[in-house]
């Protein structure tokens, strides 16, 4: 089986992200990094892969030239090729759905295909089932635990409330996962060495037919939202202070 | 004005509050409205849907939640209907449905709307996390929108006229993402995303077993539980309580953070929240720059009293 992983570049986590021209953000002082849902996905892949002899996973990823650092992340970790579709553009989820699609089916051997819930820059959370749409294809997305056996997903999705909903689906199939699905591994010294030698296959985005003109969602305005004011210290010892600030909350912000 | 559809979604068959919201943002702007409920009676919730023009019930042998059917459903009646927008709850049955809706349907979809023009199809939503707000524009001639709960205030509906019923049937065909069964926890916990409160602990709770005093606390105030990343990943608490950019982003009444240092990790992930009450014994610790009212002292002296005059003043 052919596994597949859909990654995301995305600014880390502790940056602080400002907006440049009012459309963009200024990505001068940036640190990339793969998105955390999608290190959950590569790591389910991998032990997909482990676990069923002849397999391969190939990590795919759209996006401008410094992405194809994500894709050496992801073989470090243990893919075993990588796919980088070209695209100086910005494609709203629709198109890119589209464009991974054009990479995927190529394969006539495609199997589970695994991506994040979400990336965790424009939190748009729908590419993993639009994927699946455009591929016909089920999706089961949030996922915290998965099987595989005899050609047959089982996984387990949040659905709040501690409640999880069990779904069966046969590869091939996309799964996008959430944190708690797994621990992802570090890449090791040597997958670091090995990952510098694989060869990143290029795919112009012109290639897949995809381009910016079939976007239906279409970003206006960044802007930062409005700073909350400084709040207020409630002093004395732990009893006043306790009963001092349930009452604000009654009659003041009229919370409780 | 414009056809306007709206998801309504129930939980083991009864209405969510936050249907509210939808109701109230579709009210404005003289639209028609269409509901659309899942359900073998309508009139159970004919009140909750008073003021819009039509309600279409969808009728079929198994209405449990399947999400091609489902799809499938609701892509016919907004072709049928003709609707132009159609918005639903960001829960996480409208984070499965909508996308497949999207697909179906050809149209643009933006998840976790804060604020939605319907005339415009124009909407508001946090990115990198709610570190900033993004406006998009729907183009095509459909849109669709998930509203974050707990955001768009609810009124009363002006229009007290009764809904013209109107059902249609759900087809009983394959399905490819298959349910096959719903697990439930044994305790019965409050969803973070929609809960009104929230009480929550960081790694200074020491302990799993310490997590109880906040469940107690929760308790009193019927409210959900969280933690912080520090926490769950010490094994303080589950992952599925995690609330920060790589947990849940919710948005209560009131957040109560015990123990949490105030990362922007976790920051990004609660500060939508109406008010915000830190307890730490830091007072450097950086959530107090974003706390309404805090408290600087040990969690583990103000918890308890902080349950205990909750319990007096609610009881």
């Amino acid at each position: 089986m052919n596994i597949y992983v859909c990654i995301k570049q995305v600014p880390d986590t502790e940056a602080s992200i400002l907006v440049k021209d009012g459309k963009s953000i200024n990505e001068a002082a940036i640190k990339w990094i793969v998105s955390p849902y999608d290190e959950y996905a590569i790591e389910e892949a991998l032990k997909l892969k482990e676990k069923n002899a002849g397999s391969k996973v190939t990590a795919v990823c759209l996006g401008p030239d410094r992405v194809q650092n994500a894709l050496r992340t992801a073989l470090a970790m243990g893919a075993d090729s990588a796919v980088h579709v070209e695209s100086s553009v910005v494609l709203d989820s629709r198109s890119t759905a589209r464009a991974l699609a054009q990479v995927i089916r190529a394969d006539k051997e495609y199997g589970v295909i695994f991506m994040g819930k979400q990336a965790i820059d424009d939190d748009a959370s729908q590419l993993h089932i639009l994927l699946a749409e455009e591929l016909a294809i089920p999706a089961a997305t949030n996922v915290l635990a998965f099987a595989f056996e005899g050609g047959k997903a089982r996984v387990e999705r949040e659905i709040g409330e501690g409640a999880r909903e069990v779904i069966e689906m046969t590869a091939p199939c996309v799964v996008a996962a959430a944190k708690g699905l797994n621990t992802p591994r570090y890449a090791s010294m040597m997958g670091i060495m090995k990952a510098k030698k694989i060869e990143i296959r290029k795919i112009p985005l012109a290639e897949t037919g995809v381009d910016e003109t079939q976007n239906k969602v279409r970003l206006l305005k960044l802007s930062s939202p409005a700073e909350k004011p400084q709040g207020r210290i409630i002093p004395g010892e732990p009893a006043a202070a306790v009963r001092e600030l349930v009452r604000l909350l009654r009659e003041e912000a009229k919370v409780i | 004005m414009a056809n306007i559809g709206l998801y309504i979604e129930l939980k083991d068959g009864a209405f969510k509050k936050s249907n509210r919201e939808l109701l109230s943002l579709a009210a404005k702007g003289g639209h028609n409205v269409h509901a659309v409920v899942f359900c073998q009676e309508a009139q159970p919730f004919m009140e909750e849907l008073r003021g819009v023009g039509t309600v279409i019930q969808v009728k079929g042998a198994d209405l449990s939640y399947q999400p091609d059917r489902y799809a499938r459903a609701l892509a016919a009646v907004i072709l049928e209907f003709k609707l132009d927008v159609f918005c639903g709850i960001c829960s996480a049955q409208g984070k499965d449905l909508f996308p497949r809706l999207a697909a179906r349907t050809g149209a643009g979809l933006v998840n976790d709307c804060l604020a939605v023009d319907l005339e415009n199809r124009r909407a508001v939503k946090p990115v990198y996390s709610g570190k900033l707000l993004a406006e998009y524009q729907v183009d095509g001639d459909k849109a669709l929108f998930t509203i974050r709960p707990n955001v768009i205030a609810v009124e009363a509906a002006a229009n007290s006229g009764a809904p013209v019923l109107k059902t249609v049937a759900m087809d009983s065909g394959d399905l490819g993402t298959h349910i096959v069964e719903v697990m439930r926890s044994g305790s019965q916990k409050i969803d973070l995303t929609e809960a009104e409160i929230i009480v929550s602990g960081g790694r200074a709770m020491k302990s799993k077993e310490n997590f109880t005093l906040l469940a107690e606390l929760a308790d009193v105030l019927n409210a959900g539980l969280g933690a912080s990343r520090a926490a769950v990943d010490a094994g303080f608490a589950t992952s599925d309580m995690q609330v920060g950019q790589t947990g849940k982003v919710v948005n209560p009444k009131l957040y109560i953070a015990c123990g949490i240092s105030g990362a922007i990790q976790h920051f990004v992930g609660m500060k939508t929240s109406k008010v915000i009450v830190a307890i730490n014994k830091d007072p450097e610790a950086s959530i107090f720059k974003k706390a309404d009212y805090g408290i600087v002292d040990d969690l583990f002296a103000v918890v308890p009293l902080l349950k205990d005059e909750f319990k007096r003043t609610l009881g």
